[in-house]
C-alpha cells in the first residue's frame, strides 16, 4: 500500500485514506461549446499515461477531504513530491534528478 | 512441422522422447519484413498466425521485449465468456467464443478450452435487473446466457453459500454455459508454434525503442535493442505499454495503465466445477486443472507500470470469497502477481488503423483481453492484411473518442470487467 503525504494535513497517511483522481494539470476549456471535437477529445479522453514521472491528483477523502497534486514515478510507484492544488507544475527533469539523488 | 498425435506420442515413447523438434526457433532479425507485430502475447502471436495462415503473409516478425507469453497472457485468470451488453461487443467477443471451440484442432495444440460455464451472481434487486437485461440483450444477439435461481446456482456450483442470512445473499445468477477457461500459456505457445512453422520470425528479448517514419509520415520500421528492422506495416499489440509505443510514432492515446492482480491457492482435489464472478462484491474464482483456486482481484486506483499492486486489493477480494464460499476460509494462498492493463475511457478495446499510414493498433483490452484472444487476433490480421477493418472490429476505432460513438461497456458493467 502506498504511503502518501498530504500537503494540507502535513502528514504521511496510508493510501486507504486517499482517492486517486486522475491526471493533474488538465485545464477545463473555459468555453466548452466553442471548442472543436479534436480539442474536446484531447481534454476529455487523451491521457499522457507516462512510464516515469506522472503528475496526478489525489483527494484525501478520509482526512481533510481536499484535492492536491503529486508527482510519482510510475515504475517504482514512489512519490517524489506532493503539493497543494493551484501550485504550478514542477519541472519533471528537476524532479527526476531529485528522485535519483534520493535513491543513492 | 511435426504433427502432434497419439501416434507421435507412441513413437516418441519408444525412443525416449528424443525426437521432438523445437516448437519454434529464435532467429536473428532480418533487415526487412512485410509486417512487424510488436508484442508476443496471445493477441500478437495470433495475429501473426492468421496473417500467415489466412492471408498468405509469411514474411512477418513478432518482436518481444521479454519472453513470449510473459506479459498479461501469462498473468490473467484465463476466463472465457462473451456475455457483453452492446451489439458491437457481443459480435466481437462471440466471434472469439466461436473460435475457442475448435482452436485446439486448428492449432494442433491442446489449449485445454473447457466450457465449464461462467456464472455471474446477483446480490440485490439492482443486480437481478441488470443481469436479466444482459441475458435478454445477449439472447437477441445470439449469445448464450440464462437465468438461474439461487437453488439452481447452488446445484451448478455446490460450494456456493446461498443462505438468506449470508452477508452477500445470492438472489440469482446469470450463467453462460459455453464460457469457461483455457490454458493461457498453451494459447501463446500454440500460436507461436503455428506461426513459426509458417515462416514467422519470433524475436524475443528485443525491445522496440522507436518507430521510424518516412518523410510522408508512413511507417518505415522499428528501432530495437538489436538494431533497426524495416517494415511497411507495424501492428502494436503491447497491452499496458501501448501508449508508450504509440507515443514513439507521435500518436497520443486515450489509455491509462493500471496494475491488476491475481493469486492462486495451494492445489487441492477438484472442488470447484465452474467459474463464478460477482461484480458487486468483487469476487472472481475458478479452479485450474492443476487444482489451484485461481482468483482475480481488482485494479489499483493509480496508474502504474510496476507489475505489482497493493496487498489490500487482494485481501478485499479474499474477504468476499470467504463470505460466499466459507469452505475456502482456511485455504492457503500460494502466489500473487500483477500485470499492467491498458484501460480505455469506455472499457472497450481499440482494434484499428491509426492516423499514421502503416501503423495499426490492438489495445485497450483493459482487465479482460484473454477471452478475446482468437477473435481479436483474427480480425487484427484482417485489418493489417487489407489495410481496412473486418466488419466485426470496424466500430472499435481510435476516432470514436472524437466522434463520440463510444461502446460504453464501462457504464453497462458498472465495474472493470
Amino acid at each position: 500500500m502506498l504511503q502518501i503525504y498530504c500537503p494540507y494535513c502535513k502528514e504521511e497517511r496510508p493510501e486507504l485514506e486517499f482517492r486517486h483522481a486522475g491526471e493533474a494539470h488538465i485545464a477545463r476549456p473555459a468555453d466548452m461549446k466553442s471548442i472543436s471535437d479534436e480539442e474536446f477529445e484531447g481534454y476529455f479522453f487523451i491521457r499522457s499515461n507516462p512510464k516515469g514521472i506522472a503528475f496526478e491528483r489525489w483527494r484525501h477523502v478520509h482526512g481533510c477531504g481536499r484535492f492536491f497534486n503529486a508527482a510519482r514515478d510510475t515504475v517504482s510507484d514512489k512519490f517524489i513530491t506532493t503539493y497543494e492544488a493551484g501550485e504550478p507544475k514542477p519541472d519533471a527533469a528537476e524532479l527526476a534528478a531529485k528522485s535519483g539523488e534520493a535513491d543513492k | 512441422m511435426r504433427k502432434y498425435s497419439i501416434f507421435a506420442v507412441a513413437r516418441e515413447a519408444m525412443r525416449g522422447h528424443k525426437g521432438w523438434p523445437q516448437q519454434w526457433t529464435s532467429p536473428e532479425p532480418k533487415k526487412q519484413y512485410d509486417v512487424i507485430i510488436v508484442g508476443a502475447g496471445g493477441h500478437g502471436l495470433g495475429a501473426a498466425y492468421y496473417l500467415a495462415k489466412q492471408h498468405g503473409i509469411t514474411n512477418v516478425a513478432v518482436v518481444e521485449k521479454g519472453w513470449l507469453g510473459g506479459g498479461n497472457t501469462g498473468r490473467n485468470t484465463t476466463i472465457i465468456r462473451s456475455n457483453y451488453l452492446y451489439d458491437e461487443s457481443a459480435a466481437l467477443y462471440n466471434h472469439a467464443m466461436k473460435m475457442w471451440d475448435g482452436l485446439s484442432q486448428d492449432l494442433n495444440y491442446n489449449v485445454m478450452y473447457s466450457a465449464r460455464g461462467v456464472m455471474m451472481l446477483a446480490h440485490n434487486v439492482h443486480d437481478v435487473q441488470g443481469a436479466q437485461r444482459h441475458i435478454h440483450a445477449n439472447r437477441l444477439n445470439g449469445v448464450q446466457n440464462e437465468w438461474l435461481t439461487p437453488e439452481q446456482a447452488k446445484e451448478y456450483c455446490p460450494p456456493l453459500n446461498i443462505s438468506k442470512t449470508a452477508r452477500y445473499p445470492v438472489m440469482g445468477a446469470a450463467l453462460q454455459r459455453c464460457g469457461g477457461n483455457a490454458r493461457h500459456d498453451a494459447v501463446a505457445w500454440g500460436y507461436a508454434r503455428g506461426a513459426a512453422n509458417r515462416g514467422v520470425d519470433i524475436i524475443q528479448n528485443c525491445a522496440v525503442t522507436g518507430i521510424r517514419r518516412a518523410a510522408n509520415g508512413a511507417v518505415e520500421g522499428v528501432e530495437t535493442t538489436r538494431g533497426f528492422i524495416g517494415a511497411k506495416k507495424v501492428g502494436v499489440v503491447a497491452a499496458g505499454h501501448s501508449s508508450v509505443l504509440m507515443e514513439m510514432a507521435g500518436v497520443q492515446m486515450p489509455l491509462e495503465s493500471y496494475p491488476l492482480q491475481a493469486l492462486v491457492s495451494e492445489p487441492v482435489k477438484p472442488i470447484f466445477p465452474c467459474v463464478v464472478m460477482s461484480n458487486t462484491v468483487h469476487a472472481y474464482i475458478s479452479q485450474s486443472d492443476k487444482g489451484e483456486l485461481v482468483i482475480g482481484a481488482g485494479t489499483d486506483q493509480y496508474t502504474s507500470y510496476s507489475q505489482t499492486g497493493g496487498l489490500h486489493i487482494l485481501t478485499h477480494t479474499l474477504d468476499a470469497i470467504c463470505e460466499m464460499f466459507p469452505i475456502f476460509s482456511r485455504m492457503k494462498m500460494l502466489r500473487s502477481w500483477g500485470g499492467i492493463v491498458d484501460v480505455t475511457p469506455d472499457r472497450s478495446p481499440i482494434l484499428a488503423k491509426t492516423p499514421v499510414p502503416g501503423l495499426y493498433v490492438n489495445c485497450g483490452w483493459g482487465t479482460g483481453g484473454f477471452k478475446a484472444t482468437p477473435g481479436s487476433a483474427h480480425v487484427f490480421a484482417h485489418t493489417i492484411a487489407n489495410d481496412a477493418p473486418h466488419p466485426i472490429n470496424a466500430p472499435f476505432t481510435l476516432e470514436r473518442f472524437r466522434t463520440g460513438r463510444l461502446i460504453d461497456e464501462a457504464a453497462a458493467a458498472a465495474v472493470a470487467h
